[in-house]
């Protein structure tokens, strides 16, 4: 028989999570710190309208590119807290949460060959989305001591003449690391320069603490060549509903209509419907999120340092990136380890590229309860190991 | 009211047992503007008190609550402020508001039993001399007090790992 498979899919790494995932589900007692969800449920009003929704039999189809009222919120929303301009007719993409967005935006950008920018650590679809789309990957290892920002020199280090797209992913997941708006500016030039497209993955946007997000698309010359990532499951809490958005300029988001006409159709009506509300009413939810994750992030940044794992002060998502490089051992290591012996399951920072190595994710969308918990037993395990 | 005291507030409102130096750690500020911003709100009054929330039904069967609408003629000069005072002062009484609308106090009193509160409204509040009328609704069942929901915690069901 021949083989069924397409090589390209085959080649693509399974996920590095899978391991840990098997073993705490099975575990009596385990905690875990590894989940890249908010622990909040959906504000009810948000979820009332859903219901709302389909008891008012809104249960067909929407136009491919979305409803035009959730359209028009979007662009509302996105001038509102990010000074951000976008036109609701042209230039919008309702998809099923933000990942289709980010695979969708890179099939109808790249050419066989073309470059894509990656900084790692990052989210781990890019990179098989990439692959998936026919392009190549070429990873920026992004360091440990710049806070795991990404600077203009190591833009120009990894740029070939074939580099097409900068991925930019911050508010950042894994490292819970921001791009300030100063710190942006510093790139704008060269990816002008080198006459590349970003996909800023914004999904986090909401979820900073300090400095209000940036959107590089606010910077003169860059809303052209930008498409911006965003969607409701970590600003709202809606995970599950799986809706998210592109918006961008127009001739890449008409072509992405219309692949994603081709292959989804079009994203959940209830979802959409239930997002109007989010964003008509949905402020105050998200600031008292936010908040929340804001107590935790001090307390758990304090109590890691306390114990003597070094802990940058990361100011955005719910995830803070410790360096365990004094205990000897590696990420994978130090993380089946404190499985097995003190049952807290955290991911490995390998899981978002080999620059992880030497720091572990830690999840605070958790009630600061379990995360005291979680961290007696961290302690007492570093205490153990620490050199 | 500074920033600083309102996040107090809002911590403190959902966790009054919580530490001074956790809570300080937390709102990214120092033991003493804790402690000090907290004693400015008690002695202003803000904070009125720290209670902890009970479900009683939880410990005894017997004990009630009851809702009483009273229609009261406000008294010259005093307005319903006397009145109000005679009810709040005896112990039973857990809260006394004024309203709008159809009627003028709610009066919100616990008792060990449906007699018990039943005597209260008759040999003490009906009697008094401007009342003109009451409305008892005894309290069935609660289902969340105070912005808490009474009862257990669902399960966190999320998937345990994920990216």
């Amino acid at each position: 028989m021949r083989n069924p498979l397409n090589n390209t899919i085959t080649g693509i790494k399974p996920s590095g999570i899978r391991k840990f995932f098997d073993i705490v589900s099975e575990m009596k007692d385990a905690i875990s710190l590894g989940v890249g969800e908010p622990d909040f449920e959906t504000p009810w009003h948000i979820r009332e309208e859903g219901i709302y929704s389909l008891e008012k039999g809104k249960t067909h189809y929407t136009s491919n590119a979305g409803i035009k009222e959730l359209r028009q919120e979007i662009c509302n929303y996105l001038r509102r807290r990010f000074r951000l301009d976008y036109d609701a007719m042209k230039e919008v993409l309702i998809t099923i949460g933000g990942s289709e967005a980010i695979d969708v935006a890179l099939r109808v950008m790249l050419e066989p060959g073309d470059e894509v920018l990656l900084p790692q650590p990052s989210y781990v679809s890019y990179e098989p989305c990439v692959v998936m789309a026919g392009g190549k990957p070429v990873v920026i290892k992004l360091k440990g001591e710049d806070d795991f920002k990404l600077t203009a020199q190591e833009i120009l280090d990894a740029c070939t003449e074939k580099t097409k797209i900068l991925i930019l992913p911050f508010p950042n997941n894994p490292t819970g690391s921001v791009m300030s708006r100063d710190e942006l500016a510093k790139i704008v030039d060269v990816i002008i320069e080198k006459d590349l497209f970003v996909l800023s993955d914004e999904i986090y946007a909401e979820l900073t603490y300090g400095e209000k997000h940036t959107s590089i698309a606010e910077f003169p010359g860059m809303k052209e060549r930008t498409i911006v990532i965003n969607g409701f499951s970590k600003s709202y809490a809606m995970t599950g509903w799986r809706l998210g958005y592109a918006v961008g300029p127009e001739v890449i988001i008409k072509q992405m209509i219309k692949l994603h006409q081709f292959s989804i159709m079009c994203a959940p009506s209830t979802s959409q419907f239930a997002a109007v509300e989010a964003l008509k009413n949905g402020d105050a939810d998200v600031e008292m999120m936010a908040e929340a994750y804001d107590q935790r992030r001090r307390f758990l940044i304090h109590e890691l340092r306390r114990m003597g794992l070094p802990t940058f002060e990361a100011r955005g998502a719910f995830y803070v990136f410790p360096c365990i490089k004094g205990t000897g051992m590696t990420s994978e290591e130090f993380a089946t380890r404190l499985l097995q012996e003190e049952k807290v399951a955290v991911v490995p920072g390998t899981a978002f590229g080999d620059s992880g190595e030497g720091y572990l994710r830690i999840s605070y969308a958790y009630s600061i309860e379990k995360i005291k918990v979680a961290l007696e037993r961290i302690e007492r395990f570093v205490k153990k190991y620490q050199v | 009211m500074n920033e600083l005291k309102e996040k107090i507030l809002r911590a403190i409102a959902k966790d009054s047992n919580i530490e001074a130096d956790e809570l300080a750690i937390r709102l990214g500020c120092s033991k003493d503007e804790l402690t000090t911003a907290i004693a400015e709100l008690e002695a202003d009054k803000v904070i009125c008190g720290y209670p902890t929330l009970i479900d009683w039904d939880k410990v005894s069967d017997e004990k009630v609550t009851a809702l009483i609408e009273l229609k009261v003629t406000p008294q010259r000069g005093q307005g319903f402020d006397k009145i109000a005072e005679r009810i709040y002062k005896f112990d039973e009484v857990e809260s006394v508001y004024l309203m709008s609308g159809g009627f003028d106090l709610t009066v919100i009193i616990r008792g060990k039993s449906m007699r018990e509160v039943s005597r209260f409204v008759f040999e003490k509040l009906a009697p008094m001399e401007s009342i003109q009328s009451t409305a008892t609704h005894f309290v069935l069942k609660k289902y969340k007090d105070q912005g808490i929901i009474m009862q257990f915690d669902s399960d966190d069901e999320r998937i345990q790992m994920s990216y």
